[in-house]
């Protein structure tokens, strides 16, 4: 999960994520990779953060920057938390990979009230036209290929607002990111990625 | 380099143990390292494992092996001595010092032996807190330790958790595992059948070697794994090309642990092994006698409980399990279970992975103890 990270546009993301978290709130990222978000807004927003990781190298990463961090998979290490214990949950470029997407959804609004979600879209332009010309989309976002790729989940951010009105989610902000900008046009074939907060109607 | 070290030792009257029974005239040998500070807030206590001893780092005069987690404790390393005042002691009921069976009774004038009341990890930490409070310290640090080290530990959480700051178990666990008690029962059945055991009065004659030694060898297989056997041993032979056919041991890794067995009678006390292996035996801070919850505020004790994944007398599940339910009680608990191929012996051995995450989160648990 820590190479998605790299890959992706962070400083702007983590200030469109810095900007919807309160001051002094809780946090808690899931697959927070070598703890980058996390640092960022403890630095930022003062917040009380701690994160879960797989990969052991990122974990030591995350200790390094003085950071509270749980080594285990996502949907295994949730449970060690008590109910109702953070202000958000964090999903950033980690729900792609998750195998239980609505369970884990669920187990996130039981530990904490509000969610966010970022992850790579799969309708952007780029990726369209890959596939337009019969290859499955490599791009800066998606950069794996078909057979090394830990993705296990190719979402549109239509996809996303559906699968959130299906489940009567609340969509309570909504980031979409160009390259070097957010753009608001069209975006889901103009974002290479996307950021969702959403709360529980 | 911490250079030459010596130990000392702190006496007091009495301890009321965990059984009702009493103990009386003690002695806790412990060593130091590096120089507690004017508020005395830099304190670090050092628990050992099984058979270690307050010998942690540095050399005493003459000696050519270094204290057991010498690669861990000075200048500059994970117990950086030149920042904290780094202490360990040998724990009650132990040999290399502190009183244990093979202590004198003053009442009888003669070694205790089967007389020794049976002590618990909670009397050995009991003792430990004495001698904190003795150097005047108020409030570690951090407490750290691996293996039994690491359950010393977990009692210190449960027993003492306003005298800490931060602690650092590692390879434990919360409670003895059927499996891990049966190791240790082994173990102590080899040294009950050893005829010079004599129900535990053997001081000044024949001591009990060939079970003494044969415990340890059992312990010695515990402590790796089959792929570090594979690695060290393969089926090598020790000093020929091919079978002899005949009864006595040819292969490496017979060779290595009667070798185990042989050094470890020369500094082991068979009864301190009996006394120390059921302590542990009854160790049990689970369930409803582990953590209180964490208080809503104010909560500045952090954690750091580390696994090695081929340990399988320590399992990796029995240390999450410790991670899991500081943080089900509110508690900021990180959790690392690092990748070895040590079994056991890896919290001995894997210092550097080791020193990467205890330096790291020491250093912050001080830093945010500066701010306050």
């Amino acid at each position: 999960m820590k190479e998605n990270k790299t890959a992706s546009l962070a400083p702007l993301e983590y200030r469109k994520i810095a900007s919807i978290i309160n001051k002094n709130s809780s946090v808690l990222d899931l697959g927070c990779g070598s703890g980058e978000l996390l640092h960022y807004l403890i630095k930022t927003k003062s917040v009380n953060g701690q994160g879960i990781e797989i990969d052991e190298e990122a974990v030591y990463s995350c200790v390094e920057k003085g950071l509270t961090v749980f080594h285990s998979d996502i949907e295994g290490g949730l449970d060690a938390y008590p109910s109702d214990s953070f202000d958000y949950v964090i999903m950033y470029n980690s729900i792609q990979q998750v195998k239980n997407v609505y369970f884990l959804i669920e187990e996130s609004f039981r530990v904490g009230r509000k969610i966010i979600i970022g992850f790579p879209n799969f309708a952007y332009i780029s990726a369209r036209i890959s596939l337009l010309f019969g290859h499955s989309p490599v791009t800066k976002t998606l950069p794996y290929k078909w057979h090394d790729t830990p993705n296990l989940r190719f979402l549109s951010i239509n996809d996303f607002q559906k699968f959130c009105a299906e489940k009567k989610y609340g969509i309570l902000d909504s980031f979409f990111f160009a390259p070097t900008k957010t753009v608001s046009f069209l975006p889901n074939l103009t974002a290479q990625t996307a950021v969702f907060a959403i709360s529980k109607k | 380099m911490i250079g030459l070290v010596k130990p000392k030792t702190f006496s007091f009257d009495r301890l009321d143990l965990e059984s009702g029974k009493t103990l009386e005239d003690i002695d806790i040998v412990y060593e130091t390292y590096g120089s507690l500070n004017e508020k005395k807030d830099n304190a670090v206590l050092i628990l050992h494992a099984f058979s270690g001893s307050a010998h942690a780092a540095g050399y005493y005069e003459n000696d050519t092996k270094p204290g057991w987690w010498d690669n861990m404790i000075g200048p500059g390393k994970a117990f950086d001595s030149d920042k904290y005042f780094i202490i360990c002691s040998n724990v009650l009921g132990g040999c290399s010092g502190s009183t244990g069976p093979a202590s004198i009774n003053k009442k009888t004038g003669k070694e205790y032996g089967l007389d020794f009341p049976v002590i618990t990890i909670g009397d050995m930490a009991k003792a430990q807190k004495k001698l904190i409070d003795f150097l005047g310290i108020k409030k570690l640090l951090s407490a750290a330790g691996g293996s039994m080290g690491g359950m010393q530990v977990l009692e210190w959480m449960v027993s003492y958790p306003e005298s800490l700051r931060s602690a650092i178990p590692i390879a434990a666990s919360m409670r003895h595992s059927p499996q891990q008690i049966a190791f240790n029962e082994v173990a102590r059945q080899a040294i009950i059948a050893d005829a010079n055991w004599k129900k535990g009065s053997y001081y000044g004659g024949e001591i009990p070697k060939t079970g003494l030694s044969l415990a340890r060898m059992i312990g010695h297989i515990t402590y790796m794994s089959d792929k570090s056997m594979e690695k060290k041993f393969a089926r090598n032979l020790k000093n020929k090309a091919d079978y002899s056919f005949e009864a006595d041991s040819e292969f490496e890794v017979e060779g290595y642990l009667k070798y185990q067995g042989d050094s470890f009678v020369k500094r082991f006390d068979a009864n301190s092994y009996l006394y120390i292996s059921k302590a542990m035996d009854y160790f049990d801070v689970s369930g409803v006698n582990f953590m209180k919850q964490a208080p809503a505020s104010g909560n500045d004790m952090r954690f750091l409980i580390i696994a090695f994944e081929s340990d399988w007398l320590y399992p990796p599940y029995q240390s999450e399990e410790i991670a899991r339910q500081l943080k089900l009680k509110g508690y900021d608990a990180t959790y690392c279970e690092i990748k070895s191929t040590y079994g056991h012996d890896s919290f001995l051995l894997e210092t550097d992975d080791e020193t990467r995450l205890i330096s790291s989160f020491l250093n912050r648990v001080y830093r945010e103890g500066l701010q306050k």
